[in-house]
Order: C-alpha cells, then structure tokens, then sequence
C-alpha cells in the first residue's frame, strides 16, 4: 500500500486505524446516548431536587470524598514504604494491596463483612467492646469504598515514587533540607502530578463503587444508599428516577475528568 | 483490500449472533425460565426433575428479584417463563403484552426470620421498632419487600430499618450470618435455610403470597416454554414444591 | 600524615559496596587547596562524592571537615547530609525542575532558616557574579548546559559550604562551553576560601584546575602530585596513558634497567632495584637506518600505528619495547614512515627518568 505523499501533506494514520478507532469510540459513546435518549427531559427538574435523589447525591459525595480522603491519609505513606523501604514479604504486601483491583467487588464486601461485621473475626470483639457496629451505617461505606478505591492511589504513588530520580532528594540534602523539608519541596512536588492523577482515579472509583457497598453497608436511603445503589434500586421501579441518578452520576464524572484533564491528565 | 476483510468477518459475525436455538416441533433444545429469588431452591428441583423427565432439554435459570425480572423482559431478555412471587410484576406483562394466561401455581406465606438461636431475643413484630436491633426488608419493589411493608402496616408497627436488600436471598444471607437481628422472609427460606430460625407471624396480619407463572410470548421455544409450565402444574412439579414448603393450590 | 589539616579536609575512606568493589582512599585537602582526584570509570569517584556529602556512610575510616568530624564509624559518629556543610555541584547539574533558577540559588538557604527575601537576595547576588542573573525567573529546562552549570554552581557557593565538591562539572558540556566555563571554575575555585575537591576525568581540566592530583584506580590511590609530577613521572599505565607518556617497569643496576624483554641504558648508575622508568614520546627519535651517534638506547622495531594530532604525529613501535614516538609530519613524508614499515630508534640515556617504584 504505498503511494507517492507530496512532503507537504500530513501523515494520516491508515484507514484500518481509524476504523477499529471509531469503533472504540463507539463503546464510550453509544450507552452515554441510550441514557439521553430515555432521559425524560421534562420531567427532569423535579426528579433532580427528590429526596431520592437529594439523599444518594450527599452520600456519594461524602463516602467517595472521605474514602479518597483516608486513602491519601494511609495510602501515601503506605505507598512510600512499598518503593523505598526493603523488608520481608514486600512482594506480599504488594499483591495484598492490588487484590481489590482484582478481585469483583462483591466478595470484597462479603470479606469485609466477615471481618468487620457484627460476629466478624474483629468486628465481634469491637462490638462487644465498643458497642459500634459497622455495617449499615455510612461507616461502612466509607470503609467498603476505601477497600475498592485506596489501590489505585497507593499504585499510583508508588510508581511515581520508584521513577524519582533519587539524586534530586540527594542533592536537596547535601543543600541542606532535613528528611521532612525534602518530602515537602522535592519530593511531593515532584510526583505532584501522579498524585493528583492517583487521588483522581480513586475518588473517581470511589463514586462508582457498588458491590462492596450493598454486600458490607448495605443499602437504606438517607444512609448508606450512594447514587449506584439508588439506581440499582430504582431500576426496577421508577425508570425516570434512576435515568436522573445516572445522568447525575454521568455529568459529575465527565465534568471533573474534563476540567482537570488540561492540569494533570498528562499524567495518566 | 483490508477493508474488505474486515466488512466481511463483521457479516459473518452477525449472522452468528442471530436467534440462538432452532425452534423446532416438540419438547428439545433449551430454555431459560427467569424465577424470583425465593423459588431458587424449589425450582432448581424443579428444573432437574423436567430435565430427567425430557432428556436432551436444558433449563436455565436466571434467579434474581420479581420486579428485576420483570424490567429485564420489559428490556428484550430472551426468556421463556417467568415465575414471580407476586401478581403485580405479572400483571404489569401481560399489560404490556409480553405474556398471556398466566396461572396460579404455588403460594406462600412470610414470617418473621432470625439468625438461629434468636440472640436478640426477638418475639414479634413489634420488635420490628426497636431502634437497637439491626432489622432489614426487601426493597419496596420486590415482592418480599412490598408484602413485608404491608404486614408491618396492617399490624401498626413503623419499622426502624437499616437496610434494603435487592432480594429475598440476600437478606436471609445477612440474617442467617447474625448481620441482622430479624427480617421479614418466606416459610419457604426459613425451611431452606438451617441457620435460619422463623417466627410466625399472626395470620390476621400476614399475606398470602400467590407465585403466577407463564411462557413469555417472544419465546424462541414454545413447545418446550409451554411444556415446563404444564409440568410446574403437575403432580410431579406440585409435589416437589410441597417439599419445599410452598402451599399448593 | 601528620595530624589533620585544622581548617581542611581530613578524609579516609574506606567503603565496601556490593558486587565487591571496595574503596580505600586517604585525601588531605588545605583549605584554599584544588584537589583533582582523577581517575577512569569505575574508580570510585562518585563513591567518594557520596561518602563525603553524606549520602552514603563509610564503612572504616574518619571523615574530619573543618576540625569537625563527620563520620567515625569506630565511634559511632555520623553526621547526616543536611547538618554537613559540603557543597556539591553535580555532574549534570540536578536543579530542581519545579523550582525557577532563582528559587534553585536560594532552597539551601531557605531550609536552613533563613528568611525568604533574604535568601533571594543573596541568590540574586550569585548569579549576578556568575552571570546568569538575567535567566533568574526561568526553569532549567529552558537553560543551556553552560547556563544550568552556572546556576549549579551559584546554589554550591550561595551556602557558604566548608568543603566544595565539584562532581565533573565539565563533562556533560561540549568543548567551546567547557573551554568557557573552565575559566569561570577557575576564578570562582580562588575566591573559594575553603577546601576544594574536583572529580574529573580529563587530565588537562585536572592540570589546569587543580593544586594537587589524587589518581584513584580501583578504589585506590596510586598517586598523589602536582600536576608536572603526575605528567613527567606517572606511576601507572593509566597514568602513563593519561600524560601520553611511556612507561617502563624493570629492574636496575649499574646503570641498566632490565625489563622482560629489553635493557635500557640509564644515566644514574647508583639506582638498584624495582624501578619505573619514563620516556617522553618527544625524546624517541626514529631512523630508516641504524643510527651512529650517542644515543646509548637504539634498536630496530617496527610501526604498529599512526595517529595525526594536528602538527604532531604519534607513532607506536612494538617489539621488542612498545613505545610511543612523537615526530612531526614532515618527518613521518622524509622517512616514508607508514603502519608495517620497518624502522630505527633511538634514546638518549640521559632523557629516561628514573624513579624507585
């Protein structure tokens, strides 16, 4: 398949490329707009302000805000500790950490119930001690939604942290900076972008967690029903409903990915 | 010329893809009978039993709640029978024209379900309020969940819930694991379940469930569809749900 | 050595790292003192550099700055990077990308404390005496390798460090940059009052630059000199290499040295013993034909190869003493001298230095 280019056109990729592209678009494309087509547009307004809809929006956001927010909290330390820090069954750890990437989210939940839950290895002695109960209360979401979305943060990080030259923290060093100023102004700015890339992908998971939630949270309005449960939920009974939830749901995940794509996308 | 090659393994392709078993003359091939959530036990039965008694023929059950059964036929699923456990998600296809004739063929009754060994000390259900007991129900939709909100009505008791299953399995899993103190669910699961204990509910209180079945329809397989639904009537497939706690008409 | 230098650097190092290589070093350095510590790849230059910014501790020895000591293994003493005051300019500099140039100048002294608009001034003040304070707002991505070692430079010297530890600040420079920036290292190395440690690779950079050269071979030290020294009497064929010098390891006696193969006829007649013997390419002189003369060292051998370096050419002989001969153009077209030929040369006795080994 040659054929003689001028030098001054520009080299379009094969047709073959495009093709198998658009149809790969196509996979994106096609459900986004099966959703618009039953939107019921009318009607819309009034289904967005239902308390239906009003109660899975704050508790997705809550759950998948603090699940990111604890994942930062243990997961960059963690994540440090896996790149630079050399100690048995590291290899382990790792793939323990990379199991919820793994493994479908529903026996995540079910896991996490037999530990966490009321007669769970752990969750029995902390009941019995503390009275608290974790399942069905927006604790267990937070921590159902941390187990599912704390690996890609970790993973993020600690590739990041692998590929840093280490002779910049060096050379800070010998500068002058202790351990903690080489962290704040070497180190974390120069992974900056990977991390927010990290913390990116995993509030995004975090919004879209399901199976984990209903199994260990389980699944009440007002409590622990996230915007996927409400349209698992509603599915079934007011389709106009859950078109809205998912239109919610859809519209919050393309603006944030769109808007930060321009700052730190680069990276991933 | 690479053009070509590929229009031509996408042709191939959606013929493929076309109507999956020849509808042909008589009881063969297979089917796939959508079946609510608390006949998982009766109908695996049940299904073994049909296919023993037509070798050659295969079921397939597609098990989940009444109403997500429902939506999915609503939806095109290629279906051959839907058994529910209740009228209304019945009702709701033969409006639609997606069944027709369906028939009563078993019913049942809900009673209150606690892990075994009742630790909460649960009695009635007026326990249903207490703010301290973890208690959980289906989801309104669900048949189990409709029927439950409905006894606890007719028996003046706000329920204090903390969770909504998506079906009645799943909630007698969490009773059954001491998740949750009580629940409303059929005599059937607690018959199936052995770390499952039941408290009967006052029969002024509880509601008959009736289990309407029918062949969809857009079957791919009629004979075969009608067939299944002929032997749930029977003796045989009476009988085999009896076993299983059902009340047969 | 005597007891330490009080003001300067005390170090000996010894440092084992893994795949074997070890490490074993002793380096004096006067403050107001350029050592150039030479050497070829795999020396364990960088190692030295790491041990004495503290990046990696030594694992024998003591390391004493300014009266100060640094590591003591022995004692349990180790004083981390950042509680040092060495100052390091890396090889291919290693500013911060995220940070402009002037910020780079100033993070040394901003983490220790200093107030930020203070710590600007100063950096602004540095890069003003290297002339690179008009690139003060960029990033170093946009800066050219000479401008970037500049500004490497400005944050070693703005901290007022106790030791300068100049890691080949050259080589990842092409030659006018280098050239160029040779001169500047030389002006800002006198105004530096403490002691200096240059690592290079280049032995002119390391004559041009340096008080005194430290040769480091396979983690030792195999020579310590000036200049003049390491180029007329190298104690190594590296060395030899190095100065384009021969070398000749034998043994004398009444004024002959015996090698292997060969004997040489020397001027001192009371040397005895192990000797290194060296030749200056200048001092062979070639012939077509068995030369008359004075010259006590002549013999027959052949030209191995022939390298042009501008107005001078170089000449190997082999057997049975390789050397190597330095004549000009017009003599290598007189004699029709190629790679093969066959051909005389001669040494004066008086020209082979001599020295015990």
């Amino acid at each position: 398949m040659t054929a003689v280019r001028s030098t001054r056109t520009v080299r379009r990729p094969p047709a073959v490329l495009l093709i198998l592209a658009a149809l790969g678009m196509a996979v994106f494309l096609i459900p986004l707009v099966g959703l618009l087509a039953r939107t019921p547009w009318r009607d819309l307004p009034a289904l967005l302000v239902g308390d239906i809809v009003t109660d899975a929006l704050r508790l997705s956001l809550v759950a998948s805000l603090g699940a990111t927010g604890i994942s930062a909290v243990v997961g960059i330390p963690l994540a440090f500790v896996l790149a630079r820090v050399e100690f048995p069954g590291r290899a382990v750890v790792r793939g323990l950490v990379l199991l919820p990437l793994v493994i479908p989210p529903v026996v995540g939940g079910a896991a996490l119930l037999f530990a966490l839950g009321r007669r769970g290895v752990i969750g029995e002695p902390l009941h019995e001690a503390t009275g608290l109960v974790l399942p069905f209360s927006m604790w267990g979401v937070i921590i159902a939604t941390t187990f599912i979305a704390m690996p890609f943060l970790v993973i993020t990080v600690e590739g990041a942290l692998r590929n840093l030259d280490p002779r910049y923290e060096g050379a800070a060093s010998t500068l002058g900076a202790g351990p903690w100023t080489v962290l704040r102004r070497v180190t974390f700015p120069m992974i900056g972008p990977s991390l927010a890339a990290g913390l990116l992908l995993t509030w995004a998971r975090a919004l879209g967690e399901f199976g984990a939630t209903i199994t260990f949270a389980g699944n009440l309005q007002g409590r622990t029903q996230t915007l996927p449960l409400a349209v698992f939920v509603a599915l079934e009974s007011d389709r106009d409903t859950a078109v809205a939830l998912s239109l919610i749901l859809v519209a919050i995940s393309l603006t944030v990915l769109v808007v930060l794509r321009e700052r730190w996308w680069k990276v991933l | 010329m690479t053009v070509r090659l590929i229009v031509g393994v996408l042709a191939v392709l959606a013929a493929a893809c076309g109507p999956a078993q020849g509808a042909g003359e008589g009881v063969e091939g297979r089917i796939v009978v959508s079946a609510a959530a608390s006949l998982t036990d009766a109908f695996a039965a049940v299904a073994v039993a049909f296919e023993e008694a037509h070798p050659g023929v295969s079921v397939a059950l597609n098990i989940a709640g009444s109403s997500l059964l429902r939506e999915q036929i609503r939806e095109g699923a290629p279906v051959d029978v839907f058994a529910s456990a209740n009228t209304a998600n019945m009702d709701q296809l033969v409006a639609s024209g997606d069944v027709v004739a369906p028939e009563i063929f078993a019913s049942n009754l809900l009673a209150i379900g606690v892990p075994a060994g009742n630790s909460a000390g649960v009695d009635g259900l007026d326990d249903f309020a207490d703010e301290a007991l973890l208690i959980g129900l289906c989801t309104r939709d669900v048949p189990c969940g409709e029927f439950g909100r409905l006894i606890l009505a007719r028996a003046g008791v706000v329920p204090a819930l903390d969770t909504d299953e998506p079906d009645v399995r799943a909630l007698l899993t969490k009773i059954e694991a001491g998740e949750l103190d009580a629940g409303i669910v059929y005599v059937t699961d607690v018959a199936s379940s052995a770390g499952v204990d039941g408290i009967p509910i006052d029969p002024k209180d509880n509601i008959v469930a009736e289990y309407p079945i029918a062949r969809l329809t857009g079957s791919a397989n009629p004979e075969t569809g009608d067939a299944f639904v002929a032997f749930v009537l029977s003796a045989g497939g009476q009988e085999i749900l009896g076993r299983f706690g059902f009340v047969v008409p | 050595m005597e007891g330490p230098v009080t003001a300067g650097l005390d170090a000996r190092l010894m440092v084992t790292r893994s795949g074997g290589f070890v490490l074993d070093a002793h380096l004096a350095i006067a403050p107001g003192m350029t050592v150039a510590l030479l050497g070829p790849n795999g020396a364990g230059k960088s190692t030295v550099v790491s041990a004495l910014a503290g990046l990696i501790p030594i694992d024998d020895g003591v390391i004493v700055l300014g009266g100060v000591t640094l590591d003591d293994p022995g004692r349990a003493v180790f004083v981390p990077p950042e509680e040092r005051r060495v100052g390091v300019v890396f090889q291919d500099y290693v500013l911060f990308p995220h940070m402009t140039i002037v910020e780079n100048v100033a993070f040394g002294l901003r983490s220790r404390g200093v107030e930020r608009a203070v710590a600007l001034a100063a950096a602004v003040e540095w890069l003003n005496r290297l002339s690179v304070a008009d690139l003060a707002a960029r990033r170093p991505d946009d800066l050219s390798g000479g401008q970037a070692q500049r500004v490497a430079l400005a944050r070693a010297l703005v901290i007022e460090p106790d030791l300068l530890l100049l890691d080949e600040p050259l080589s990842a420079l092409d030659v006018t940059t280098r050239v160029d920036l040779r001169r500047t290292l030389s002006d800002h190395l006198e105004g530096f009052p403490g002691p200096r440690l240059l690592i290079t690779h280049d032995p002119t950079e390391a004559s041009l630059l340096a008080d005194e050269i430290y040769i480091l071979e396979d983690g030792a030290v195999t020579q310590v000199g000036g200049p003049d020294d390491i180029r007329l009497r190298p104690r190594t064929r590296y060395i030899a290499d190095l100065a384009g010098s021969n070398l000749v390891v034998g043994s004398a006696s009444e004024g002959v040295i015996t090698t292997s193969d060969h004997v040489l006829h020397i001027a001192d007649l009371h040397i005895a013993g192990d000797v290194l013997a060296t030749i200056h390419p200048r001092a062979v002189a070639l012939h077509r034909h068995e030369p008359e003369g004075s010259p006590r060292n002549t013999w027959e051998t052949t030209v191995i190869r022939v390298e042009y370096h501008g107005d001078r050419v170089r000449l190997q002989t082999g057997d049975p003493l390789p050397l190597t001969a330095e004549i000009t153009p017009g003599a290598v077209d007189a004699l029709e001298l190629s790679e093969g030929s066959a051909v005389w040369l001669s040494i004066k006795a008086t020209e082979v230095a001599v020295d015990p080994a």
